[in-house]
């Protein structure tokens, strides 16, 4: 049991801060720009090619600097030439722009690299077993994840609350009039700030393709448990983001870790009827058979209970 | 005068349709060709490419030329249903598809509904890969031909082998939760059982198809049940990241599959550095030292380059096709429908002998048992570019593999 717990544990707070790591470029964009970003994730995949390419060529660490640069660089054309463009039309044209992004991203990565998983390997520096426990190694990439996760948080926490660029930035969005009046180039802060965040999704894809599967559907895929991470920890909280990630981690890694059902618990039902075999599909569900739905039905809860998340400043 | 000469128009083009469509052999491939699943689908697409310029280079089938088109499904029942409808619109008759038994399932009901409404122009479903017992069993069709060998009959296969490992007391079993996952579950349950009572199944575990990022839980549960070896029907990212996952936490069993070898299975095989732990079942690998097979396998890889898997049930499927289009002398299914019952066929990989049971339908060959590893000498071929190929391990002759039907077929007459 002790073992079950530890290893859950540990298990849950490493996919946390996988999810953290990718999740928290989207909150910087919309905390500070008010734009949801659906095609975060395929710049989260644009990374990860990126990064196989680039480390194909002159290793990982190089590959960790430039793929996110150069997806900087991508973002903050798009934002310039487009998203500005599409901004003063409202959010729905926002969300259409974005949504419309993630198809033509797709294509351009399959042109590119095709349909198959590309061979992006963990670096040979990093590719060792950092500790043991109870006999499951973990490996130092995972370590390493874990701690980029952690950087990142504190190092944003600290510009957002503690910097010039972060109160210039927080102003902006309020009161863009009056930042501008005040001298600040508006246009070029959300401009940056764009390039920011989609660099922090490429830094998620240069660290989680090695470990997770490198191919064309990567995007799809995640997408979805981003927007849960988002929207419980509260839409626009970096705080909030890094805990909602750090529950929905533990939350699912423990719920597969129970084969407990309604049966379990209350003893079998005993109806002999046509409900009763209805009743008895769910009754013997265990929690490990929906653990994968946990976060969703969690998203749900909180939209109803709590509109405006866990740490939310505002109602969504 | 415009009247007439609309008229004069959709005569002529009526014409010229049905000129065509009398010297091509038409092949609608209905997979997926978008979203998630497209790599498969496209992989698929490019072996029936390969293979009709190969036949239409020698004169094409009856001197009918060989055409391919493919239609996009995205792995759905409803849509497979609307782009069957419209590759009949367009003149096809022959209807091929492998991924997804879901699928499978609908599209036989629906040739069979579209043939008894239509009893002049029939139409005929090729299965080179939907695998649920169900399709040859319960709703068994005699338009449908079922080319790959079925849950059943491969786990029979597979537990011949674990039979005599002796070093295996524990099996965890691990499926994607839909309809071959479960059958896949059932199937093996029931056939340890009877072969080997001592073996305990410690787990037996069903999670979202394509839903999960992290399977390290799962590992950590595979781990703690103490197992020796796990039986998995999973495929394509389910399969790459378990694998992954495994690798990565140490996890140090065997591992027996349905689909180590489909696209990126092999790849993830190697990341885990997981040498001789995988082992599958299909019907056939690149490297048995049949000349034939390795003359057209390099000819496929050598055109198909960044997608590099071969799957020889698609050449079994397209062979016996020819085969029986050849003897009727007739591309019409109802004329060579009769031709493949029974039909005896030397299979793609190996040159063994297979034949099709009239009774279902189904084709049974030989199947093999094989393990991935590091190349060994005398083997020419590795999995996309890994250098890590399959190697022999077990052989089952078809005349081994056959299992009873309960299907009771209604033939058209």
């Amino acid at each position: 049991m002790l073992e079950i717990v530890f290893v859950s544990t540990i298990n849950g707070v490493l996919f946390g801060m996988l999810l953290f790591l990718m999740a928290s470029g989207l909150t910087v964009i919309f905390s500070m720009m008010g734009v949801l970003n659906l095609a975060h994730a395929s710049f989260y995949m644009l990374g990860a090619f990126f990064g196989f390419e680039i480390s194909r060529h002159i290793g990982f660490w190089p590959a960790l600097i430039l793929a996110p640069i150069l997806v900087a660089l991508i973002g903050m054309v798009v934002e310039r030439f487009g998203l500005r463009r599409v901004h003063r039309y409202g959010h729905v044209a926002e969300l259409l722009f974005t949504f419309g992004l993630t198809f033509v991203i797709q294509q351009v990565v399959e042109m590119v690299w095709g349909r198959l998983p590309v061979n992006y390997v963990v670096p040979p520096s990093l590719n060792f077993s950092a500790f043991t426990i109870f006999s499951t190694t973990y490996p130092a990439f995972k370590v390493f994840e874990l701690l980029t996760a952690v950087a990142i948080f504190v190092v944003l926490l600290l510009i957002i609350r503690r910097t010039r660029i972060g109160l210039i930035v927080q102003a902006a969005l309020t009161h863009p009039d009056m930042v501008g009046m005040l001298g600040h180039n508006v246009d070029r802060i959300f401009m940056l700030v764009f390039g920011v965040g989609v660099a922090l999704a490429a830094v998620a894809g240069v660290i989680a393709g090695p470990a997770l599967v490198t191919q064309s559907n990567m995007a799809g895929l995640l997408g979805p448990i981003l927007f849960v991470v988002v929207v419980v920890g509260g839409l626009g909280s970096l705080s909030g983001a890094f805990a909602a990630s750090l529950l929905i981690g533990l939350v699912q890694t423990f719920a597969v870790a129970f084969d407990i059902s309604l049966a379990d618990l209350f003893g079998p039902l005993d109806l002999d009827n046509a409900l009763g075999d209805y009743l008895n599909d769910i009754w013997n569900v265990t929690i490990a058979q929906v653990a994968p739905i946990l976060p969703y039905l969690l998203l749900v809860l909180v939209l109803i209970v709590r509109p405006r998340g866990l740490m939310g400043m505002r109602d969504t | 005068m415009k009247h007439l000469f609309a008229t004069t128009a959709l005569a002529v083009s009526l014409v010229a349709g049905h000129a065509a469509a009398e010297d091509t052999l038409k092949i609608g491939y209905v997979d997926p060709l978008s979203g998630g699943a497209a790599s498969v689908g496209q992989i698929g697409l490019n072996h029936l490419k390969f293979i009709a310029d190969e036949a239409n280079a020698k004169g094409g089938i009856n001197r009918e030329k060989v055409e391919v088109i493919g239609y996009d499904n995205q792995v759905n029942a409803q849509t497979s249903l609307v782009q069957v409808q419209k590759a009949i619109d367009e003149g096809v008759r022959i209807i091929v598809q492998g991924n997804g038994s879901s699928v499978g399932v609908a599209i036989e009901d629906f040739v069979a509904k579209y043939n008894r409404r239509n009893p002049d122009k029939h139409i005929v479903y090729l299965n080179y890969g939907a695998i649920d017992p169900v399709l040859t069993n319960e709703k068994c069709s005699y338009w449908h031909v079922s080319f790959d060998a079925n849950v059943n009959v491969k786990m029979a296969a597979l537990t011949n082998f674990i039979k005599d490992q002796s070093d295996i007391k524990k099996i965890y079993l691990i499926d994607q939760d839909y309809s071959f996952g479960h059958a896949v579950a059932d199937a093996a349950v029931k056939m340890l059982k009877e072969k080997r009572a001592d073996i305990e199944v410690v787990g037996n575990e069903f999670h979202p198809l394509v839903k999960i990022t992290d399977f390290a839980p799962y590992v950590a549960k595979i781990k703690a049940s103490g197992a020796d070896a796990v039986i998995t029907g999973n495929w394509g990212q389910d399969f790459s990241l378990l694998l992954k996952a495994a690798g990565q936490a140490g996890l140090k069993v065997k591992w027996f599959t349905y689909y180590a070898g489909a696209a990126g299975g092999p790849t993830a095989i190697k990341q885990a550095d997981l040498a001789g732990q995988v082992y599958q079942v299909n019907e056939g690998i690149n490297n048995l030292g049949y000349p034939e097979a390795d003359k057209t396998i390099k000819a496929y890889i050598d055109r198909y380059k960044d997608a590099p898997v071969v799957f020889p049930r698609i050449f079994n499927t397209a062979g016996l096709l020819f085969k029986a289009v050849e003897e009727a002398k007739s591309s019409d299914p109802a004329d060579f429908i009769p031709k493949l019952e029974g039909m005896e066929y030397k299979t793609f990989s190996s040159g063994g002998d297979g034949f099709i049971r009239k009774e279902d339908h189904q084709l049974f060959q030989p199947l093999f048992i094989s393990s991935f590893g590091p190349l060994k000498d005398g083997e020419s071929f590795d999995e996309e570019n890994t250098g890590w190929g399959w190697t022999k391990i077990g052989e089952v002759a078809a005349k081994d593999t056959v299992v009873p039907t309960t299907c009771e077929m209604k033939r058209p007459g």
